[in-house]
């Protein structure tokens, strides 16, 4: 894993993979790395312009004008090739086409609107943890049993999705982040059930298999008034069902992993329970569930020195950003509830940050404090096993052990 | 949103005022029309302005206190410059007044919003409907129609072809755009140019209310959502902005913060040890929402709708402010 350091003005290369199975493994040597060799450097297997340290990729993250998003945020350029899928109306798209459903679901996902769901996701959670606790007992792998349960448990029904199949979401998701990748063994894998799992998703999102109140109506009601056209909404439901579920359990599965690897952040959450939201975030910030984007130069943008040509993609590390020691300080590394993460790019920033933010942050909390009211110390029963995704940090297992108060 | 002016409640100070934490500079101003000016806005620091959609319009807070809606009507591909077009109004003397008579290039003025009551719906066809500065939030949404290189055309009234703004430059559009002068033409046919009521097609109208009402009429027999207006609104604001200190009491904690001009809420709560998680901090992302139990507030974010606004209970202290001497958040 070697960077060449070019003399200067040159562009510093890079011959890693960043989908590399041992990069996606552990990609904190490779990103301190990239952020260590300069603002920009070219992945020449990819021929793509990397951004690693917080400055550019939030930039690049802002500048909708001059990185476009139409063009796929994946590796695929969607100007010479063709998607593997009809691009998302919120994720692949640019103003002025981005702008109705983004409006439309921001205000459907939006903190006001969630206010209604909050006491309903905190006894949820509480009943959650209960019954893992009576049916496990104080050892268990969180995976299944807490972070993948609990956003199956809540988000499904907040969108309106019927029970069955509900078994197909994480797969899809899995997938659908893969194919953000280069075509790699993660996106051969998934291949054989693309097509079955695509139908079921989009079977999902007609107006008559939703429920007659949650999200995916609220899209079709967004629909009735001329706000986003016909078309458009099921599309618009496929967002929820694609972004919404395999982030969230990651990002629940991350907190759990800092807290029980560190337990006087533990204890710190249980004495101060209202800093359920800023461990969520900082866990966000530590482990950036969502690891990479991809971004199209609209024409020769420059940045950090360098010029972008028109076309060429970049690949900003989220993950990368969020633990520049230039942004966050010398101690980046380390998860610390007395840090304020605002302002981490684990969402994004800008116009496509994550629309469904105020809803992970909520299932968050509910699950956090449920925990911190019954859980006086968590810690690691096992090792920990990771699950390997192009764009997601993930885990496979977390064996844990619970201490109930 | 274009609001008339109301009357002045303070007396116009002579040094800007520089209370806001979201404060954009007037880095130029033309004569559009007779009666009308442009303005173009950057941030001071040359930065980025927050993010806006067609339709959309900004909060100007101006050195003597008021504050005034104006519709956005510049080019969004170009992030760091708003454009707004400012008509001097006959019976007001505050806001406008000033705006012509007064603020000169390199004044700061305080910004709110973006927010957009008005955003454009994806549609076949639209017909876009101006009268006099109504015309103004038209502007980015031709140019959005253009881009998609959907069906439009635009009919614009005024009083008088010299007190029309942004003529020259919708006169590239060629056939699509009629103006229409009333002193040379008399009223706008409404009727003429909507033809009849079309599933597929979005109206559009900005202008003063008899206009919207000739319009409501002309359309009654459109087909629901497909018609959309915004108007000039005479709308009290209630107490003006304020450019001194003021208190922001956490109940929670119980601990009282003087926040000076100049610092958001949330700068001077983080300094007194309170976290708040915040994430954007220009008001769009809807991270740091903090409940308001008492005072009012100044809401200077791009997220609540005017009912919402109107609720006051809640605010997004990395913009927003307070107009009472104390606020007293849930924090």
């Amino acid at each position: 894993m070697t960077l060449t350091a070019e003399p200067a003005h040159d562009l510093p290369t890079s011959d890693v993979d960043p989908f590399c199975p041992e990069v996606l493994e552990d990609p904190l040597p490779f990103h301190a790395a990239l952020r260590e060799a300069g603002p920009v450097v070219h992945l020449r297997r990819y021929d793509v312009f990397a951004f690693a340290r917080y400055e550019q990729v939030r930039a690049a993250l802002v500048d909708w004008q001059g990185f476009q998003s139409a063009a796929g945020v994946g590796l695929s350029n969607f100007r010479h090739e063709k998607p593997w899928r009809p691009p998302s109306l919120l994720l692949e798209a640019d103003p002025p086409r981005h702008d109705a459903p983004r409006r439309v679901l921001q205000k459907i996902l939006g903190p006001r609107a969630l206010r209604k769901l909050h006491e309903a996701w905190l006894a949820d959670a509480d009943r959650l943890v209960d019954e893992v606790l009576d049916a496990q007992g104080p050892e268990f792998d969180a995976v299944p049993h807490l972070t993948e349960a609990f956003p199956l448990r809540v988000f499904p029904d907040a969108v309106g999705i019927p029970q069955e199949g509900r078994e197909h979401l994480l797969p899809y998701g899995d997938h659908a982040f893969n194919a953000f990748g280069p075509a790699n063994e993660l996106v051969e894998k998934g291949a054989p059930r693309v097509g079955e799992l695509s139908a079921w998703v989009a079977a999902q999102c007609a107006r008559e298999v939703l429920a007659p109140e949650g999200f995916g109506a609220d899209i079709w009601a967004a629909s009735d008034r001329g706000d986003i056209t016909p078309e458009q909404a099921p599309l618009v439901v496929r967002s929820l069902l694609t972004a919404g579920v395999d982030t969230t359990v990651h990002g629940l599965s991350a907190v759990l992993c800092a807290f029980a690897t560190h337990p006087e952040q533990w204890r710190r959450l249980r004495e101060e329970p209202g800093l359920a939201r800023v461990a969520f975030d900082e866990a966000v910030r530590w482990e950036s569930p969502v690891q990479t984007f991809f971004r199209t130069a609209t024409r020769d943008v420059p940045i950090g020195g360098h010029v972008i040509p028109d076309g060429h993609k970049i690949l900003m590390f989220l993950g990368a950003a969020n633990r520049d020691p230039a942004r966050w300080g010398p101690d980046a590394d380390a998860f610390d509830l007395a840090r304020d993460p605002s302002g981490h790019v684990g969402f994004g920033m800008g116009i496509h940050q994550c629309v469904g933010q105020h809803v992970a942050r909520l299932e968050a909390e509910a699950l956090l404090t449920a925990l911190a009211r019954r859980v006086e110390t968590i810690e690691l029963a096992g090792p920990p096993r990771r699950h390997l995704n192009n764009t997601l940090r993930a885990w496979e297992a977390l064996p844990v052990r619970l201490r109930p108060a | 949103m274009i609001t008339a002016d109301r009357p002045p409640v303070a007396p116009e100070p002579t040094v800007p005022s520089t209370a806001v934490a979201a404060t954009v500079r007037v880095a130029a101003k033309r004569v559009e029309a007779d009666g009308v000016v442009s303005l173009e806005l950057e941030a001071p620091d040359g930065a980025r302005l927050p993010d806006w959609t067609p339709g959309a319009h900004v909060d100007l807070v101006l050195p003597d206190g008021t504050t005034r809606q104006y519709s956005l009507c510049g080019d969004r591909w170009d992030a760091h410059r708003y454009r707004v077009g400012v008509l001097r109004e006959p019976a007001g003397r505050g806001g406008s007044a000033y705006v012509h008579d007064r603020l000169a290039v390199g004044d700061a003025v305080g910004l709110g919003g973006p927010r957009n009551n008005f955003p454009l719906v994806p549609a076949a066809r639209y017909l876009f409907v101006g009268g006099g500065i109504g015309i103004t939030p038209l502007l980015p949404m031709i140019r959005q129609a253009a881009l998609l290189g959907v069906d439009w055309e635009l009919l614009y009234g005024g009083r008088t072809r010299a007190s029309m703004a942004f003529v020259g430059e919708l006169a590239e559009h060629g056939e699509r755009v009629r103006i229409v002068p009333q002193d040379e033409h008399g009223l706008l046919d409404l009727r003429g140019f909507l033809g009849d009521p079309d599933p597929g097609t979005r109206v559009y109208a900005c202008g003063p209310a008899p206009m919207l009402a000739a319009l409501a009429a002309a359309t009654a027999a459109w087909p629901a959502h497909t018609v959309r207006t915004e108007r000039f609104v005479a709308r009290e604001l209630g107490t003006p902005a304020r450019d001194t200190a003021f208190e922001v009491e956490l109940a929670r904690s119980g601990r009282t913060v003087t926040v000076p001009p100049g610092r958001s809420v949330l700068a001077a709560i983080a300094e007194a040890g309170v976290e708040v998680l915040s994430s954007c901090r220009q008001g769009t992302c809807g991270t740091c929402e903090t409940g308001v139990l008492a005072g009012e507030p100044d809401h200077r974010d791009s997220i609540l709708d005017d009912d919402e606004r109107a609720a006051g209970d809640c605010l997004f202290p990395c913009v927003s402010r307070a107009r009472s001497d104390r606020l007293v958040l849930d924090l």
